[in-house]
């Protein structure tokens, strides 16, 4: 049996799934410690989706195991995860559309304030609510826009409500969907200086194709390809590993 | 003391229920599997089939040149509703088809009762069919049951050598896997949808046609046996014809011996007045029983068609 | 306005000359109950239930079968109604809401028929032909619903008491989680919320309401039969919710009473009313772009 450091919240140990002939996550090993942002990157096609879906429980893995915080969470479902702190951002938008901003991340608020057996209080006008959803949304500077629908709102807005009802959780350790998906530089550098706020408080396994993004935030980066890990290390080491440079062929990774 | 002829006999009946199950679901899954459209007006279909038949049948006095004619003719029917109401409904979600189909039914219940008044018709059948059959030494079988059952069995067959073999059978699983692509390859999608929707109808016109000389057309007939096609698609998994095939046997076979045996088998553990009375309950639930108990453990059926 | 529509109930019951009035607005009454409890997990939820006849047909049949046993009291009635309702919710609605979409109304239709055959096949109650119901519940001390006015003013207090249920439940945080399943489930689980048990809880009580509103039913046409509960009335109440738009607070009420108003309407006109019906509901689908389930509201105003 592996005993990992202390430090260590997410262990990943030999995860495998497979559709059929095609090998989507291939023995993937890897961890995530405290207070660090651990990036993985990969060619389209990696299994970066696949493996995040496995992390998050919805998709259940053929073998291998997942351990958070000490504990086997191989097995359960999204909702558990989320009550012993492990949060998921989605990498196409995933919000209440038909809901205000506030509400949305307001139900994100309630979901970790105990259970919701409750029938007759108004929960809009419920303060326990409102105050923790609103301060989440000032962190991530949508407190303006707090009572517009969530599909008024564009899209770079949609990724900054994502973060705020990721927080609401509290989680301590977030999985990070490709956060920057589909952004314009400015908002890209914005959610880059959130993110490096955050940073600290909750660990964090980042999915990014934004190379700039990865190497201004990330601590460590593992590189994954075909579903299997080719490398894992300092972002200078990946910089310079030359199977990584193989696997992004033609594709300047040392930018930014 | 075990009655084989009984139990033959309703083993027999019980396939016959299943081939005509099948008829039903089989293009009803289609329909689900190819345009992920819920078809409740397919009863109806049933019904008109039923009701063109005994029609033809009077006018030609050959039970059987009306079972050729009615078959296009349900086509037709099947074409008109697809053009007119289920093409614009393609891309709505499943509510909506659920709601006008259900409409379906009203208008249809009603055209036909203005058409053919509020009694049922009869069909009656050439003499050469109205006997019985030998299969085994002191087990006879109704000659016409059993020809239903050949029928179901050539169609079962027929429907598998078009899907998997024929062009046309290409184009339909494609289309289920991949609307844009298919299209995108030059392929009429629009009509392809109604070249299926009339196929079903005429499977559905062909299970009702089949089975009025036994019980008659009459209005509303495919209302009930509607929620047991559901109920064998549900089991077989929708979008599957195999799967139909083989939950429409299950089905049929569990019905009918259920109904048979059912209280003789109470019987032997509870007292006989109790059983008397349980049975026919019980064994009208049985097939529900079973989709729930299938449920359980598969969720998307027995076999479920892949990739949705 | 909703309000106000309830304010000329009463005045409709000074029209109780006319018996028939008071019958018709009593019937839509009842029926504005069940379409309420079905738009808690059709409008609100999501939940397309294709079964909740069946319901109405548990909650007639616990008016009726104790009424064959010389059973009268109404506390029995009604406790045993939204009772027995409950438990066939939960034990039909821990296997229909593992499922999803298209499998999930055929499920729910499917074991509502269930019911139906069940019933159709025990003689002693009636079987086929149902069975009569000689005397109304009666809730001793205090009064009897023998009488039509009686039984009105106890339906419409029941009515308003729903309404008034409706609007804190949907508001209040069970509400939103609710609401939230319906718009996307997989993030409700994302963020932590376990939506199987909660979407269980509110087709209980769904079931539990509409089995109430069968208790005044069968208590209002004094007949139980198993026809009561045929998918075909489920779909009925699916229009009435739809008709008056799903996730409102009025809309059912509205949506129930423009259903039966037309049918009344229809059927003075012609043998073949049906036909036309069938039409407009086919037309009232295919021009409501918006799809029921976005919230789009034909009759009601806005939440």
């Amino acid at each position: 049996m592996h005993n990992p450091a202390p430090d260590v919240m997410l262990h990943v140990s030999e995860l495998s799934k497979a559709f059929g002939a095609l090998r989507a996550t291939d023995a993937v090993s890897l961890d995530v410690r405290a207070a660090e942002i651990h990036a993985i990157i990969g060619p389209n096609g990696a299994g970066k989706t696949t493996l995040i879906a496995q992390l998050a429980g919805e998709l259940p893995p053929d073998s291998g195991r997942i351990e958070f915080l000490g504990r086997d969470i191989t097995r359960l479902p999204p909702h558990t995860r989320s009550h012993l702190g492990l949060a998921r951002s989605f990498q196409i938008t995933s919000v209440f559309l038909d809901m205000t901003l506030l509400d949305n991340v307001a139900l994100a608020v309630q979901a970790h304030q105990g259970h919701s057996y409750r029938f007759w209080k108004a929960a809009r006008r419920d303060a326990a609510l409102v105050q923790p959803a609103m301060t989440l949304l000032s962190q991530v500077g949508l407190a303006k826009r707090a009572h517009r629908l969530a599909r008024d709102v564009s899209h770079g807005e949609h990724r900054q409500l994502e973060i705020a009802m990721v927080l609401a959780t509290r989680p301590k350790l977030l999985l990070l969907d490709e956060p920057m998906a589909g952004m314009g530089t400015e908002e890209a550098a914005r959610m880059v200086d959130i993110l490096q706020g955050l940073k600290g408080q909750t660990a964090m396994l980042l999915i990014e194709h934004d190379m700039d993004a990865v190497f201004a935030l990330a601590d460590r980066i593992t590189v994954l390809v075909y579903g299997q890990v080719i490398a894992s290390g300092s972002p200078d080491a990946i910089r310079a590993d030359t199977s990584v440079r193989r696997a992004y062929l033609g594709e300047d990774i040392t930018a930014g | 003391m075990i009655d084989w002829s009984l139990i033959v006999t309703q083993c027999l009946n019980g396939i016959q229920l299943g081939v005509l199950l099948f008829l039903l679901a089989s293009g009803l899954t289609l329909i689900f599997g190819i345009m992920d459209f819920v078809n409740l007006a397919h009863g109806s279909l049933y019904m008109v089939g039923a009701f063109f038949c005994a029609t033809f049948t009077e006018l030609t006095g050959s039970f059987l040149l009306a079972l050729v004619l009615s078959l296009p003719a349900v086509a037709a029917v099947g074409i008109l509703v697809e053009l007119v109401v289920v093409r614009q409904l393609y891309a709505r979600d499943h509510l909506d088809h659920v709601l006008a189909t259900f409409g379906l039914i009203l208008c249809f219940d009603t055209l036909v009762q203005m058409l053919w008044g509020p009694e049922g018709m009869a069909i009656p059948l050439p003499t050469f069919l109205n006997g019985r059959v030998t299969i085994w030494p002191g087990i006879g079988f109704p000659t016409y049951r059993l020809l239903i059952i050949l029928i179901g069995l050539a169609v079962a067959a027929g429907l598998y050598v078009i899907v998997t073999h024929t062009r046309v059978g290409m184009r339909i699983r494609a289309g289920a896997s991949n609307r844009t692509m298919v299209s995108a390859l030059g392929v009429n999608i629009q009509s392809l949808y109604t070249l299926v929707f009339a196929l079903g109808a005429v499977l559905a016109g062909l299970a009702g046609l089949i089975i009025a000389p036994i019980t008659e057309a009459s209005i509303g007939m495919g209302n009930d046996i509607i929620i047991v096609a559901f109920v064998v698609i549900i089991i077989g998994g929708i979008g599957s014809i195999k799967g139909a095939f083989i939950a429409a046997l299950l089905v049929g076979l569990i019905d009918t011996m259920g109904r048979a045996f059912l209280d003789g088998l109470l019987k032997l553990v509870i007292s006989a007045q109790n059983a008397e009375t349980a049975a026919p309950a019980l064994s009208a639930m049985l097939i529900y029983i079973l989709m729930a108990a299938v449920l359980a453990f598969r969720p998307q059926g027995l076999f479920p068609a892949k990739g949705r | 306005m909703g309000l106000i529509l309830l304010a000329l109930v009463p005045v409709f019951t000074a029209l109780t000359d006319q018996s028939f009035y008071l019958d018709l607005v009593n019937r839509l009454m009842i029926l504005a109950i069940a379409a309420l409890s079905l738009n808690l997990i059709l409008g609100h939820g999501g939940m397309i239930s294709f079964g909740h006849a069946a319901y109405l047909g548990i909650g007639a049949y616990c008016v009726g079968i104790p009424a064959y046993y010389g059973v009268y009291s109404g506390w029995v009635h009604f406790p045993l109604a939204m009772g027995v309702s409950a438990l066939f919710a939960l034990l039909t609605g821990a296997i229909c809401l593992r499922t999803t979409g298209v499998y999930f109304i055929m499920i729910t239709m499917a074991f509502a028929q269930m019911m139906f055959f069940a019933l159709v096949s025990i003689e002693t109650y009636g079987g086929d032909d149902g069975l009569v119901i000689e005397v109304r519940s009666a809730f001793d001390p205090w009064l009897s619903l023998e009488d039509n006015v009686t039984l009105y003013y106890v339906t419409f207090a029941s009515l308003a008491i729903c309404l008034y249920l409706m609007h804190r439940i949907v508001q209040s945080r069970f509400g939103m989680v609710i609401e939230g399943a319906k718009g996307n489930e997989r993030r409700m689980q994302a963020i932590g919320f376990n939506t199987y048990r909660y979407r269980l809880t509110s087709y209980i009580m769904s079931g539990a309401m509409c089995g109430f509103a069968g208790a005044l039913l069968g208590n209002f046409t004094n007949f139980i039969s198993p026809e009561m509960m045929d998918w075909m009335r489920s779909g009925e109440l699916i229009f009435m919710v739809v008709l008056g738009g799903a996730g409102s607070l009025f809309g059912p009420v509205l949506g129930t009473a423009a259903f039966i108003l037309l049918e009344e309407w229809l059927s003075g006109i012609t043998l073949y009313w049906q036909l036309l019906f069938g039409v407009i509901l086919i037309l009232t689908v295919l021009l409501n772009r918006g799809g029921p389930l976005r919230g789009a509201k034909p009759l009601a105003g806005s939440k």
